[in-house]
C-alpha cells in the first residue's frame, strides 16, 4: 500500500494528456474542456469521443470547445451550441428529452418490472404450506438423485 | 484447383446439413436413421473443415484470383496474418461461423452418447437446420471462393491495426463462444418439441453453456486487450456497437449458466431456463447481423452491405421467431417446477437472472435506440460511454451487492440471518478497504473508493464461500484440508469466477479513477515525470520492418532513480495501404502498467527535433484482463466437474 501511496501522491494532473500545442493556459478551464471532450463524438470517426481521436475534425472540435470554454460559456451553453451546429448525434450522452425518454427510463423500468414479477411469484406460492402429494414424490425423487 | 475443391466442399457441407435435418428428424423414432443423421453431421463438419483449409491455403499462397483474398491480403503480409486474413473478412468470417456451427453439431453427435436418443436426434435436426440456413447464406450470398476475371497483381491488404497476434486468435475464440450457444438453442428447441424438460436436460445444457461462455469470455477479453494496446490511448472498453453485440450474449449466457443450475439441481424455473437458452443464441445471431449489416457505425464493422444484412436478419427472424413461437405454445404445459421461499438460493439466482437480463436489455436499448429513433423520423442520437455509465453500471451494482449472499443461502429455504453472519467479516473488511482507499489513495475519490469496496466485497465473498464449504476456522485443520480435497470442481469454479469478477471490478474502478496521463514534445535527453516514474527520452532510430517502416524511440523508465524498464514505442508507416499506426510500449510493474506511445515529429521550443510522447500510468490495469481470464478459468474448472462428465451415463435412467 505504501508503494501505491507514493505512486499516487505525486500528482494530480487531469489535463496532462492533451496535446501540449492545443492546451489552454488555465488548468481549471483545460480540465473543464477535457471533461466536455469525453461527451462529444468525433463525427467522422466510427465511434470515438474527440478526447480520444487523432482525426483532424476532432482537433477542430477540440479547438471549438476550448475557445468556448475560454470565452467563459457554461458547459450547457457549449453543448447547446454543438447540438445546434451538428445535431444531437454529436453528444455521446443523449440529452434527457421526451424523445429520449425510453432510452433513459427503460433500463430502470425493466429492473422494476423484474423485481415486481419476482415479488408476485414469491407471494403467489407460499412455501410454508405442508408438502403436497406431488412434492412428496418430488422429494423422494430428489433423495434418489443424490443430495446436491 | 484447391480453391474449387473448397467451393465444392462448401456446397457439400450444405447438402450434408440438409441430409442431417431430414435423417435426424426421421431418426427420432428410427435409430438407424438417427445414426445416419449423426454421420451427416460429422460429414458436414469435415467438408467445411476442408473448405476452411482451402481458404487458408488461398490466403497463404496469395492467390489473388480469389476475390476475397485480393480484397483482404497482400504478399508482404507476414504468414500469421495471411492465415488470420482467412477469417478477417466478411466472407471468411461466415465460413468460420459455419465451421463452428457444424463443429458443434458434430460434437453433439460424438459426445452426446448419454443423451436420450430422441432428444439427441431432435437436437441434431435443429442444429442441422441452423447449419442449412447459415451455409445457404454463405454459398449463395457471400461465397468466399468467388473468382475474379481480372486477376490483380497485388492484394488490397488488411488494415495494419488488425495485424496483431491477439486479434488473430480473437475471432476464433469469439465465434466458438457465439456459436457454442447454438447447441443450447438446439437442445431447448428439441426439448420443446419433445415436450419434456427435466434435470437431465438441464444437466446437458450446462456443460455446453459453460464451454461457450468461457470461450466467449476469452474472446471478448482478447478483443478488449487488443483495443487497449493497439488503439494507443489506453481505453479498454468503448461501448462500441460491435463490442455490445458480443457482450449481450455474454450477459445472457451468464444468466443461463445460473438458471440452468437451478433447473438441474432443483427442477425449478424450467420455462425460464428454456427462454434464456433461446434468447442467448438469438443475441448471438443479432450480433452477427449487427456486425455485418452496416446499420451501425463501428470501428469493427465489416464491409457494409445492406442486402446481406437483410438476409441475416431474415435468418435471425425465422430461427428465433419459430423457436419463440414454439416456446409460447409449449412452455405453458411444462410443469412449473420446484417451489422455493423468498429467501433461498433459487431466489438469489432469480435476482441474478433479472439483473443480468436487464443489463443485457440496457445494452440492447443503448445499441438500437439510435436506430429506432432515426427510423421513426426523429433525429439521430448517439448513446456512448456516458449513457452506459449512468444506466448499465447502476443496474449491475445492484446485482453485485447481492451476489455474495447467493452461495451462502441454502436451496429451497435459506437462512438470511445465517448468511449475514457468515458474511459479516467480508462486509466489514470490504468497507474497511474502501475507507482505507479514501484515506490513502490520492487524489481522494469517494465514488471510486466505494467501487473498490464493492470489488473487495465480491472478492471476500468468494473467499467466504469456499471458507464456509470447508468449515475454515470452524473445523480442525486436517478436516479443512480433507474437505478442500473433496470439494466438487463446480464449487471451485463458481468461486473462481466470482473472484475473477471481483478482480475485474477492482481493476476497472482503480484504473478509471486514478490513471495518470501526460503528453509532451520530447527531444533526446529530455526527462519528464509520470507519477512515481521518470521517463527519459534517449533516442529515436529507424526500423525497416517486413511490410512497414518505423521510427522507434527508446525511453528509459526510472523509479526512484533506478531504471526499471526500457520502453520502445514505435510509429509505423505501412506503404501498402498508406496508413500510419502507433505501436505502444508497455512496462508492466506488478498490477500496474506504464504505457507509452510515440506520436508525430515536431520541433521543440529551441528548434531541435522533438517527438510528441504520450505516457500513461494505468494502476491495477492488469486486473481488468486477468479478472475475466479467471472467470473463464472458473468456467473450465466447473466444466471438468465429475458430476458433469458423468452426468450423461448416470442420468439416462432418471430422464424418462
Amino acid at each position: 500500500m505504501k508503494r501505491l501511496l507514493l505512486a499516487l501522491m505525486a500528482l494530480f494532473c487531469i489535463a496532462a494528456a492533451s496535446d501540449p500545442a492545443e492546451r489552454l493556459a488555465d488548468p481549471a478551464q483545460e480540465a473543464r474542456a477535457r471533461n466536455l471532450f469525453q461527451e462529444v463524438r468525433c463525427l467522422v470517426c466510427q465511434n470515438e469521443s474527440i478526447d480520444d481521436s487523432t482525426a483532424d475534425l476532432a482537433h477542430d472540435l477540440r479547438q471549438v470547445v476550448r475557445e468556448q470554454v475560454s470565452a467563459g460559456r457554461s458547459d450547457q451553453q457549449i453543448r447547446d451550441f454543438l447540438v445546434a451546429r451538428y445535431g444531437e448525434f454529436v453528444l455521446l450522452k443523449p440529452p434527457m428529452t421526451a424523445a429520449n425518454l425510453p432510452l433513459w427510463a427503460l433500463p430502470f423500468v425493466m429492473l422494476l418490472i423484474g423485481g415486481l414479477l419476482l415479488a408476485l411469484r414469491l407471494r403467489r406460492r407460499p412455501v410454508a404450506a405442508p408438502l403436497s402429494e406431488d412434492e412428496e414424490a418430488r422429494l423422494a425423487q430428489l433423495t434418489r438423485e443424490g443430495r446436491d | 484447383m484447391i480453391v474449387e475443391l473448397g467451393a465444392f466442399c462448401l456446397v457439400l457441407a450444405l447438402a450434408l446439413s440438409l441430409a442431417q435435418v431430414g435423417l435426424s428428424a426421421a431418426g427420432v423414432r428410427r435409430p438407424v436413421l438417427a445414426g445416419a443423421g449423426e454421420g451427416a453431421a460429422t460429414g458436414a463438419f469435415g467438408a467445411l473443415a476442408l473448405t476452411f483449409a482451402a481458404l487458408i491455403f488461398a490466403f497463404v499462397t496469395s492467390d489473388f484470383s480469389v476475390a476475397n483474398v485480393a480484397a483482404n491480403s497482400h504478399t508482404e503480409k507476414p504468414l500469421l496474418y495471411r492465415v488470420a486474413g482467412a477469417w478477417g473478412s466478411h466472407e471468411g468470417s461466415m465460413v468460420l461461423w459455419c465451421l463452428a456451427l457444424t463443429g458443434f453439431g458434430a460434437a453433439v453427435a460424438w459426445f452426446g452418447k448419454g443423451l436420450p436418443r430422441d432428444l439427441k436426434a431432435r437436437t441434431l435436426a435443429v442444429q442441422g437446420a441452423l447449419g442449412v440456413a447459415f451455409l445457404a447464406y454463405t454459398v449463395f450470398a457471400s461465397n468466399p471462393m468467388a473468382r475474379l476475371s481480372d486477376i490483380p497483381l497485388e492484394g488490397r491488404s488488411l488494415n495494419p491495426l488488425l495485424q496483431d497476434p491477439a486479434l488473430a486468435v480473437h475471432p476464433p475464440m469469439l465465434y466458438l463462444g457465439y456459436v457454442g450457444f447454438s447447441v443450447v438453442f438446439s437442445l431447448a428447441v428439441a426439448a420443446l418439441i419433445g415436450g419434456r424438460i427435466d434435470a437431465a436436460w438441464a444437466r446437458w445444457v450446462r456443460p455446453w453453456t459453460l464451454a461457450a461462455w468461457s470461450l466467449l469470455t476469452i474472446g471478448i477479453t482478447l478483443g478488449s486487450f487488443w483495443a487497449y494496446y493497439e488503439l494507443g490511448w489506453g481505453g479498454w472498453w468503448f461501448w462500441d456497437p460491435v463490442e455490445n453485440a458480443s457482450f449481450m450474449p455474454w450477459l445472457m449466457g451468464a444468466a443461463l449458466l445460473h438458471s440452468a443450475v437451478v433447473t438441474e439441481k432443483r427442477g425449478a424455473l424450467p420455462g425460464w431456463t428454456l427462454f434464456l437458452a433461446l434468447a442467448t443464441f438469438t443475441f448471438s445471431m443479432l450480433g452477427a447481423f449487427l456486425v455485418r449489416s452496416g446499420v451501425l457505425t463501428s470501428v469493427h464493422a465489416f464491409a457494409v452491405d445492406p442486402t446481406r444484412g437483410l438476409l441475416l436478419l431474415g435468418i435471425l427472424g425465422v430461427a428465433s421467431g419459430a423457436a419463440f413461437a414454439l416456446f409460447a405454445w409449449r412452455a405453458p404445459a411444462l410443469s412449473p417446477g420446484g417451489l422455493f421461499a423468498p429467501v433461498s438460493r433459487e431466489s438469489a439466482m432469480v435476482v441474478n437472472n433479472i439483473v443480468l437480463t436487464v443489463a443485457a436489455g440496457t445494452v440492447l436499448i443503448g445499441t438500437l435506440f439510435p436506430l429506432i429513433r432515426e427510423a421513426m423520423g426523429g433525429e439521430t442520437v448517439s448513446a456512448g460511454p456516458p449513457f452506459f455509465n449512468l444506466t448499465f453500471v447502476p443496474v449491475m451494482v445492484v446485482g453485485l451487492l447481492i451476489l455474495p449472499f447467493g452461495p451462502m443461502l441454502a436451496w429451497k429455504r435459506g437462512d438470511a440471518l445465517g448468511a449475514a453472519q457468515r458474511l459479516w467479516i467480508a462486509a466489514v473488511a470490504a468497507v474497511g478497504a474502501g475507507l482505507l482507499a479514501v484515506v490513502i489513495v490520492s487524489p481522494r475519490k469517494a465514488v471510486a473508493s466505494a467501487g473498490l469496496a464493492l470489488g473487495f466485497w465480491l472478492l471476500f465473498g468468494a473467499a467466504a464461500e469456499i471458507g464456509q464449504r470447508v468449515r475454515l476456522f470452524k473445523a480442525p485443520w486436517p478436516e479443512v484440508f480433507r474437505r478442500m480435497g473433496g470439494l466438487p470442481r463446480g464449487a471451485w469454479g463458481s468461486s473462481l469466477a466470482h473472484a475473477g469478477l471481483a478482480l475485474f471490478v477492482l481493476g476497472a474502478c482503480f484504473e478509471t479513477a486514478w490513471k495518470l496521463e501526460l503528453a509532451e514534445v520530447m527531444a533526446p535527453g529530455r526527462a519528464v515525470t509520470l507519477g512515481a516514474y521518470e521517463l527519459t527520452f534517449d533516442k529515436v532510430g529507424v526500423v525497416d520492418g517486413p511490410n512497414y517502416l518505423a521510427e522507434r524511440a527508446v525511453l528509459t523508465v526510472r523509479r526512484g532513480g533506478k531504471a526499471v524498464c526500457t520502453a520502445t514505442p514505435e510509429r509505423r508507416f505501412y506503404p501498402a495501404g498508406g496508413q500510419t499506426t502507433q505501436e505502444v510500449a508497455i512496462c508492466a510493474r506488478g498490477l500496474d502498467q506504464v504505457y507509452i506511445t510515440l506520436g508525430e515529429r515536431r520541433g521543440t521550443v529551441d528548434g531541435a527535433p522533438g517527438w510528441l510522447v504520450r505516457g500513461y500510468f494505468n494502476p491495477w490495469v492488469q486486473l481488468i484482463f486477468l479478472g475475466p481470464l479467471l472467470m473463464a478459468l472458473g468456467g473450465v474448472v466447473s466444466l471438468s466437474d465429475r458430476r458433469l462428465r458423468l452426468a450423461a451415463g448416470r442420468k439416462t435412467g432418471a430422464a424418462s
